[in-house]
């Protein structure tokens, strides 16, 4: 007897979660299974629709009107504006902290390196930091976080010609926390406003930091921090700053671990609990059984093989990143179902020779037909029944074009809801 | 002695640096041109194998006989740059028994300690070593670090009162009447510490006598002269791998051939090598073949190599010279011996000497030998100390205090640290500030960032060969832009940035060696998190201006511009 289900999504991540969701909301008995920790720990938590062309024209205003002249291949061209758009909204919906719905326009948000990045929704955290408003800005640094220099994110800032004044300063953060803490640690001091010892009194911790900051503010509108600022209840964090500061509060996006990436897991697998979706994480899918039809895929536990079988499978297992396509000297492959990767045979035809050059590897994934079905290099549908989503795809180069959550969201929805039609 | 003769060494590779410390304590008055960081050329581009002679013990006995005596040297003045690994000769089934015997007998005519040991004990001491090697040889090998070595030899040389310039390139010989009298230089910018971003210029450095330690480079110098200067470069290819699989140097017992090295190397093992003669130093093919020959090869020796991460490959041009009657047809048989060139005897051509061949364990002796040379040429009597006074980080080493507590530092950070730096330990890590850790794949906390920032300016490529943060396993996908933050403040952001671009143009090169598997997957990640993440891939401050307004300005309701005042209640951000 195989553990059933109408949809099984293979794969935790934004497409995984967004294609359960989809499959979930149209009708479907859904399951997810999911082997490692998601890559969303390494995003920022932005969400990206489409940043810049894959001619590297931009950052562009409007990406749903630059999809239509994308390549052919690309999976936006595969889901269509209209897809797009479709998944977008369903993200809104599952993702009441997020900001940018109101407007198809990109908004542009500091990045931790100091750079500027246009994205399509941002946590509600990260709102106040928008390089597009004009308040003057002070940022925040704290001495033993090494992935955030405010004083050098600010000059990078004002390099890329922000239309604002930044300034950066870097404090301690007040108590005796470890010169290199983790950043769940601050964010819990923060969340439970636990007490830190200040010339030794003991002070709230939300307190202690607004009274350091306020000294080095010089009347800047906004002040924004490394994005620890809180994990269970950050939006209290950020309203007690604020009213202490007298300026509102944000968070600089940051590399990993990534609390907004984190919250925004937890977010959508709550969402994906409440849509009555059953999922199970720590386990990897090793085999399948099927010819052009997947009878069932056979999970792993504790050196067991437990057999899932279904209607309709989504692949949503990422790309290098998150092992869903893997390599060796030879040859890149797809590990699961051994779907077809194109790639040159030459492994040195993979890469390009400057660092942010024109990468092959960064494109490596399934091709699919229309119906996002993993196509054999011959151009038949590897599996009736098995669609792909997310970083798994191939064809498009998510990090030069920052449209990698946005594909993960329109391909994992398209994927979900196409499986839940199949299955009924 | 009228006055103090005043000498330019062209090179900053260990025989360069080396001279350099070598004639300025003897009291000369030196000057050190290097057209790239320390180590710029073969230096930093080779395995960190501190040879016990062994390798040469069949082949080439005079180089056998001085690589053990600069073993014992190197081991007592730069113990802080060298661990002694122990090395072993492995033989094979199918590897002569006769050259076994060959290489046993001349390790004992070199005088290096040498032993058999049997399949089971070898194993012991390596237990990845393959199941089926027959026997072994030990011998003292070891692994050396030679940026840190260069860079002690450089900093002993400056307190000896030198002058060291980097990026300063060689543009001309200054020849005046039959004779060098100096140098002109090209500062790539600035003069003294590199300094970026502000306007370099040429420099005309007198001399009374020019010393050519360019190695692959001394053709170049040389037809600057008009002098013929044949040697011989040969590349060879090196593969690191992500961890030690063997804790002692592996050395294939048989008489030559490619892929016949592992050195273990602080956190890696360095594959090594081929040996095929090039043109030109600087542009040579570096292809896959190579890479897949290592790892082949090799694996004879260590199977798990087979399935092992590499985290990328690099490859280094040998200096080698022969002299010009000897006629070599195959470069591995070209001596390791140096030679040196004096033009006047040679040229006719007075007030410069080359130094050639040789081998980076023998340096030392090298600029021992050439330093004696020089000091001739004036009627110099000073004694050379190189072998006796310790290099800087070296002086008390012998006894390795415990420094974690002291600095508060986590233990394995700590030691590596300590192991790093040596006797300056104190002097770096002695800090009231914060230190947190920059690099955590090798340990490098903000101190000793922030003492080879002190040290070599604004590169952080020279930052990183002084510390080895960004070459581990994530090579630099984590940390250079730390890094490039931890310059920034003593440098500005656009001097900041052009270093940090530098820094991973730098990383990328050798890691597109090695991309497949867990580092194929690893350089993604790294791609993503500075493209996606940072946007650094199309970094709007090197870019057109961006039309702010034209953007997302916020929603009205979630504290963008459009709200004034100051929400007390958490308003509408509330929720997350």
């Amino acid at each position: 007897m195989a553990i059933e289900s109408e949809v099984l999504v293979v794969g935790g991540g934004l497409a995984g979660l967004t294609g359960a969701l989809s499959a979930a909301r149209a009708g479907a008995d859904v399951r997810l299974v999911s082997y490692k920790q998601s890559t969303l720990r390494n995003a920022s938590g932005l969400v990206d629709v489409l940043g810049y062309t894959p001619d590297g024209d931009g950052p562009l205003v409007d990406p749903y009107a630059a999809i239509p002249d994308l390549p052919e291949r690309h999976p936006y061209r595969t889901v269509g504006v209209d897809g797009v758009r479709e998944a977008m909204a369903l993200f809104d919906d599952v993702a009441p902290d997020y900001r940018g719905g109101h407007t198809d326009a990109n908004a542009l948000l500091p990045t931790h390196g100091g750079t500027i990045k246009p994205t399509a929704r941002y946590p509600a955290g990260a709102s106040a930091g928008l390089a597009s408003d004009d308040r003057d800005v002070l940022l925040v640094g704290i001495a033993g976080m090494v992935d955030f220099d405010a004083t050098h994110a600010a000059a990078h800032l004002e390099a890329a010609g922000v239309p604002f004044d930044v300034r950066g300063v870097t404090i301690e953060f007040p108590g005796t926390l470890d010169a290199k803490a983790k950043v769940t640690r601050y964010a819990k001091l923060l969340d439970t406003n636990g007490k830190v010892a200040v010339r030794g009194r003991e002070r709230p911790a939300r307190d202690a930091l607004a009274e350091r900051v306020n000294t080095e503010l010089a009347g800047e509108g906004r002040v924004g921090f490394p994005a620890v600022l809180g994990d269970d209840d950050a939006a209290g964090v950020r309203a007690a700053l604020r009213e202490r500061l007298g300026a509102d509060v944000f968070e600089v996006p940051m590399g990993p671990p990534s609390l907004p990436g984190l919250r925004l897991e937890d977010a959508l697998f709550a969402a994906l609990d409440e849509a009555g979706a059953s999922f199970e994480t720590g386990n990897p899918v090793v085999d399948y059984d099927g010819d052009g039809h997947i009878e069932r895929v056979y999970v792993e536990k504790n050196g067991a093989k437990i057999p899932y079988s279904a209607d309709q499978y989504v692949l949503a297992t990422g790309g290098l990143v998150g092992k869903g396509v893997e390599s060796d000297r030879e040859a890149v492959y797809e590990p699961i179902f051994d779907c077809h990767v194109p790639h040159a045979a030459d492994r040195y035809d993979w890469f390009d020779t400057e660092a942010f050059g024109d990468h092959a590897f960064a494109r490596f994934g399934v091709s699919t037909d229309d119906d996002l079905r993993p196509e054999d290099a011959g151009g038949n549908v590897e599996f009736e029944n098995l669609r792909a989503a997310g970083a798994v795809l191939g064809g498009y180069d998510f990090a030069a074009e920052k449209s990698g959550s946005g594909v993960s969201i329109a391909t994992g929805y398209a994927a979900g809801r196409t499986a839940a039609q199949e299955a009924r | 002695m009228a006055s103090v003769p005043h000498i330019a060494v062209i090179g900053g590779g260990s025989t360069g640096t080396g001279i350099a410390r070598d004639l300025a304590m003897r009291g000369l008055d030196v000057t050190l041109v290097e057209q790239g960081n320390l180590t710029h050329g073969t230096t930093g581009r080779m395995h960190g194998l501190l040879h016990s002679g062994g390798r040469y013990a069949v082949s080439d006995q005079a180089s056998a006989t001085e690589c053990i005596e600069e073993n014992r040297v190197l081991r007592d003045i730069a113990s802080h740059c060298v661990e002694m690994t122990g090395g072993l000769f492995v033989k094979r089934p199918e590897d002569s028994e006769e050259y076994f015997q060959e290489k046993l007998r001349g390790c004992e005519a070199c005088d290096i300690p040498a032993e058999v040991v049997s399949n089971s004990e070898a194993r012991a001491m390596e237990p990845h070593l393959a199941k089926d090697v027959d026997k072994a040889i030990s011998v003292p090998d070891g692994a050396v670090d030679p940026f840190r070595l260069v860079v002690a030899n450089a900093a002993s040389a400056r307190e000896h009162g030198a002058r060291i310039e980097t990026h300063s390139t060689v543009t001309d010989l200054l020849v005046e009447d039959g004779e060098v009298v100096g140098v002109e230089v090209d500062h790539a910018s600035g003069s003294g510490v590199r300094v970026h971003g502000t306007e370099g210029g040429t420099e005309e450095i007198r001399a009374d006598y020019v010393v050519n330690a360019t190695g692959a480079w001394a053709g170049r110098i040389g037809d600057m002269a008009g002098v013929d200067i044949e040697v011989r470069p040969s590349k060879g290819v090196m593969t690191i791998m992500n961890t030690r699989q063997v804790d002692t140097v592996i050395n294939r017992c048989r008489p030559k051939g490619d892929a016949d090295i592992i050195v273990p190397h602080e956190t890696t093992a360095i594959l090594g090598t081929t040996d095929e003669e090039v043109e030109d130093p600087e542009d040579y093919p570096e292809e896959q073949w190579e890479v897949d020959m290592m790892i082949d090869t090799l694996s004879e020796l260590v199977p798990m190599l087979a399935d092992a991460r590499t985290i990328r490959s690099f490859w280094g041009v040998r200096p080698l010279y022969e002299p010009p009657d000897v006629g070599s047809t195959d470069p591995t048989d070209i001596t390791r011996d140096y030679f040196l060139l004096d033009h006047e005897e040679r040229d006719d051509l007075h007030g410069m000497t080359s130094i050639v061949g040789g081998k980076f364990t023998t340096y030392r002796m090298m600029g021992e030998e050439i330093s004696d040379h020089v000091c001739a040429q004036f009627g110099i009597d000073a004694d050379c100390r190189t072998a006796e006074v310790p290099l800087p980080g070296s002086e008390d080493f012998s006894v390795l205090r415990d420094y974690m507590d002291e600095f508060g530092l986590r233990s394995p950070i700590g030691r590596r640290s300590v192991e790093r730096l040596g006797s300056r330990a104190d002097e770096v890590l002695k800090t009231s500030e914060p230190n947190p850790t920059v690099c955590e794949c090798e340990g490098v906390t903000r101190a000793e960032i922030q003492d080879a920032i002190e040290g070599s300016g604004s590169d952080l490529n020279a930052v990183r060969i002084r510390t080895r943060a960004s070459m581990g396993n994530c090579q630099g996908g984590f940390c250079c832009h730390r890094m490039a933050s931890e310059l920034h403040g003593e440098y500005d952001e656009q001097t900041t940035r052009a270093a940090w671009d530098e820094l991973l143009q730098e990383r990328w090169k050798g890691q597109r060696h090695a991309l497949w598997g867990e580092q194929l997957s690893q350089a993604m990640l790294n791609y993503a998190l500075h493209a996606t993440t940072q946007n650094r891939d199309r970094d709007p401050a090197d870019g057109e201006p961006v039309d702010f307004a034209a953007f997302d300005g916020g929603s009205g309701q979630a504290g963008g511009p459009a709200r004034s005042g100051v929400a007390t209640d958490g308003g509408d951000d509330g929720g997350d």
